[in-house]
């Protein structure tokens, strides 16, 4: 952990803060904190079990954490004093000087991606299959849509502003086939398309609905090697072109290395590294966790668990719970 | 196969086939058998007969061969070979022809639709939309069509047709709720009586007319359609279906022992008729015959009747229709398909559940609310949970959101049940098929559901179109909760 001030932590977008969640008495996550980056891709990985789809679940609403505050700050260089001063007023957002501030614990999942715009997909693709793949994507702007069809009324007369919103709708869905390779697949229904399409048919839906935070679990689970390297390219798109923060989960250290800008390594719910692809690659901690630890190293990597994790009592439990998960 | 595979690999040719096989059976394509020749598909479908007769035959024995009439001092024995056999034949002919010219028929070779069964193009001017401008003529021409061909029957087949209608529009409401939305609801007769008992009560104590009762019916069926749905809302699968089902009940025991207000099982009477820009049908002053010179006839109402009620189930089909290619529509067969990924694309999934509760309830309620000036005469006993599952089996045989399997469904159902009474003719056979009507139309549903698990039309229509129309099959869609 770098004790310095890095990129992320000028201007977050996402910004956790002592999040905890327990499920009866198990423990997934324990007091973690850390910061998305405005315009990075930050990537969230650690061994099975560590808690890292928890933490997606509890930043998009379909958990509630049982401690901790995720603020959401859409807009350049709010400060935190912004965001204390909105989590003192009660309320689950508001407009503060150069843009607005969500808390996101506070909102149920549907407004998260609604009114604070994040966007999320699944580990196991949640797509709509017997629907065409444009439907998806119009399914995905419904409540533009909705609001331009006056909550059905205007559009069940066919008033002309709907008609304009619907096409809107439409030519941004074929616009993001296009960067999406889909387009050829358009009038196809979604669970007819191979694996590697629905995934990037699940990220090109969660685009649909203008998020400024995408967040991806496992977007490269089952991709080949090209459609691998595609997803890179897709994602480095969606950051720059689009100015959407990406926060991914993944296990391909190929995708993790080659394109986060930010690493966080959770293990056990714990927090056990944060920095740069070089900095995580390089952590002792992380490398225990991954793979175990040399004879040699113990006494090192001892001192290190028990400085940095109070409650990592031997290396050797470590080792041997690494080596029953492989 | 495996013995006839290892059978002709011994030859250079019949090894290769065997590769081919396995090539095949690499890509997921059903092995190559050889088309049948005339003769073993011959000897076959003999095969398969003469297995359908000796079946027929042993269940049908007792039944058909053997007969005991009660007679003074015991049972009276008396055989019917001749009728069993004759039945044994019926079936081994039928079984043949089936077999011959169906199960066992040369495949024709058709380009491309051996490769992808689920997905297949739709012409322009496809059938369905030649059938469906056939059928709304038919439906429009119709009082006429029975005026000049059965002037006889005129008043029984119209008023058959105006029941048809009803359920027609029952089911299409029904439709919006559990073949769009996926929510399996067992009560929905629960709305019809709301619809129903509104405008009698509002007629009666208000002394309002049926049209302006209707919006009004439909209005309050919709709020309880929001009643119902607020409890369901985290209900899934079997919960719901029981709900929704004690919901049913639930309004028609209330209406049952609320006598003060419903009258009980008295009913309501003198429930008013509709009338034509205040126009009565009936004889005298202020009626419809005397505004327009046409001399009276009884018939006249049945006409008005069923043009309103052909008027307001085309109403139900064509917001239905309209309301599936709004985001709303959209969101309601997005719910079907999967609920959480809804929510994590900002949908609120409480409101598009109580919409679709909310819309499908509407319609019920002005179907009943024509329930109630048709009859003249309401009482609980109209709303049992036997006119859910009819409604339901209606929907689920006509194929989950499928708006021209409804009609057809209803038709079937409705329309030959009523046939089957008045099949006189077959008495002079010795058949009275009034006796095994029910018998035939559980027959009949069980044939359905087995040759078309998802209905009659199963295949869905994709809502909006990039290039080309493609057609979904019922595979890919998914069927929603309670199912």
């Amino acid at each position: 952990m770098s004790a310095t001030t890095s990129a992320w932590m000028l201007d977050p977008v996402l910004k956790v803060e002592h999040l905890t969640m327990r499920f009866g008495g198990l423990t997934a996550i324990d007091n973690l904190s850390f910061e998305v980056g405005r315009g990075h891709i930050t990537a969230l990985i650690g061994p099975n079990g560590a808690g890292k789809t928890t933490v997606f679940n509890c930043v998009t609403g379909f958990y509630k954490p049982t401690e901790g505050r995720i603020s959401l700050r859409r807009g350049r260089g709010i400060d935190d004093a912004a965001v204390e001063e909105l989590t003192k007023s009660g309320q689950q957002f508001g407009n503060v000087a150069n843009g607005s501030v969500y808390l996101l614990e506070r909102m149920p999942d549907f407004k998260i991606t609604e009114v604070a715009g994040v966007a999320r997909t699944f580990q196991n693709i949640r797509l709509f299959g017997g629907m065409t793949v444009l439907e998806n994507l119009l399914v995905a702007q419904h409540n533009r849509l909705m609001r331009a069809s006056g909550f059905t009324f205007a559009g069940l007369l066919g008033l002309p502003g709907y008609r304009r919103a619907a096409e809107a709708a439409k030519d941004n869905a074929i616009t993001w086939l296009k960067h999406t390779n889909l387009l050829d697949r358009a009038d196809d229904p979604a669970a007819d398309l191979p694996y590697g399409a629905q995934r990037r048919l699940e990220i090109a839906r969660a685009m649909c609905t203008g998020p400024a935070l995408l967040c991806l679990d496992e977007p490269a689970a089952g991709l080949n090697p090209r459609e691998s390297a595609e997803l890179n390219t897709l994602l480095r798109y969606i950051r720059d072109e689009h100015d959407v923060s990406v926060l991914l989960i993944e296990h391909d250290m190929g995708v993790v290395m080659e394109i986060s800008d930010h690493i966080i390594v959770l293990d056990y719910g714990k927090k056990i590294s944060d920095g740069t692809a070089a900095e995580v690659r390089n952590d002792p901690k992380v490398i225990a966790a991954y793979l175990g630890v040399d004879d040699e190293e113990v006494d090192a990597v001892e001192e290190d668990l028990a400085a940095g994790l109070p409650h990592a009592t031997s290396p050797s439990t470590t080792t041997q719970a690494q080596e029953s998960r492989s | 196969m495996s013995a006839i595979t290892s059978g002709i690999s011994q030859t250079p040719e019949g090894a290769e086939r065997e590769l081919e096989n396995q090539r095949d059976a690499a890509r997921g394509e059903p092995p190559y058998t050889p088309a049948p020749s005339a003769d073993s598909r011959l000897a076959a479908s003999l095969k398969d007969a003469a297995m359908t007769a000796a079946v027929v035959a042993v269940l049908t024995v007792f039944f058909f061969a053997f007969r005991t009439d009660i007679a003074v001092g015991g049972l009276n024995l008396t055989f019917r070979w001749p009728l069993w056999l004759s039945w044994v034949a019926i079936a081994f002919a039928g079984r043949f022809l089936i077999s011959y010219f169906l199960f066992r028929a040369p495949e024709r070779a058709v380009a491309g639709v051996s490769k992808s069964t689920s997905v297949r193009p739709a012409k322009r001017f496809s059938a369905g939309k030649i059938f469906g401008i056939v059928m709304l003529l038919a439906a429009l021409a119709l009082p006429f069509i029975l005026n000049t061909l059965l002037p006889s029957h005129n008043r029984y087949l119209l008023d058959l047709a105006i029941l048809i209608l009803t359920y027609v529009m029952l089911g299409w409401g029904l439709n919006i709720v559990v073949g769009l939305a996926g929510l399996l609801d067992l009560g929905y007769v629960a709305f019809y009586a709301v619809g129903a008992y509104s405008f009698a009560l509002l007629a009666q104590n208000f002394e309002l007319g049926f049209w302006v009762c209707l919006p009004m019916a439909g209005f309050f069926a919709a709020m309880w359609g929001i009643v119902l749905g607020f409890p369901v809302l985290r209900l899934r699968g079997d919960y719901l279906a029981i709900v929704t089902l004690a919901f049913g009940e639930i309004i028609r025991v209330v209406l049952l022992n609320w006598t003060d207000f419903t009258g009980g099982p008295n009913g309501l009477l003198g429930i008013p008729k509709p009338t034509l820009f205040g126009l009565e049908f009936k004889s005298g002053a202020g009626s419809f015959a005397e505004a327009t010179g046409i001399p009276y006839s009884p018939i006249q109402r049945f006409i008005f009747l069923y043009y309103i009620i052909l008027a307001l189930a085309l109403l139900t089909n064509f917001i239905t229709l309209r309301l599936r290619k709004l985001p709303i529509g959209r969101a309601w067969e997005a719910l079907r398909e999967d609920e959480i990924a809804c929510r994590s694309l900002g949908i609120n999934t409480t409101n598009v559940k109580l919409s679709a509760f909310a819309t499908g309830a509407m319609f019920g309620g002005f179907a009943g609310s024509f329930f109630a000036t048709r009859q003249g005469f309401i009482s609980p006993e109209s709303f049992t949970f036997i006119e859910s599952a009819i409604i339901l089996a209606i929907v689920v045989l006509g194929g989950l959101g499928s708006q021209v399997g409804v009609v057809i469904a209803s038709v079937v159902m409705i329309g030959g049940i009523e046939l089957l009474r008045n099949l006189g003719f077959l008495h002079a056979l010795g058949f009275d098929p009034t006796e095994y009507r029910m018998l035939i139309f559980g027959l009949a549903m069980i044939a359905i559901m087995v040759w078309k698990p998802r209905g009659l039309v199963s295949s869905r229509s994709p809502s909006a179109i990039y290039k080309e129309k493609k057609k979904i099959g019922a595979d890919l869609v998914a069927q929603g909760e309670g199912h």
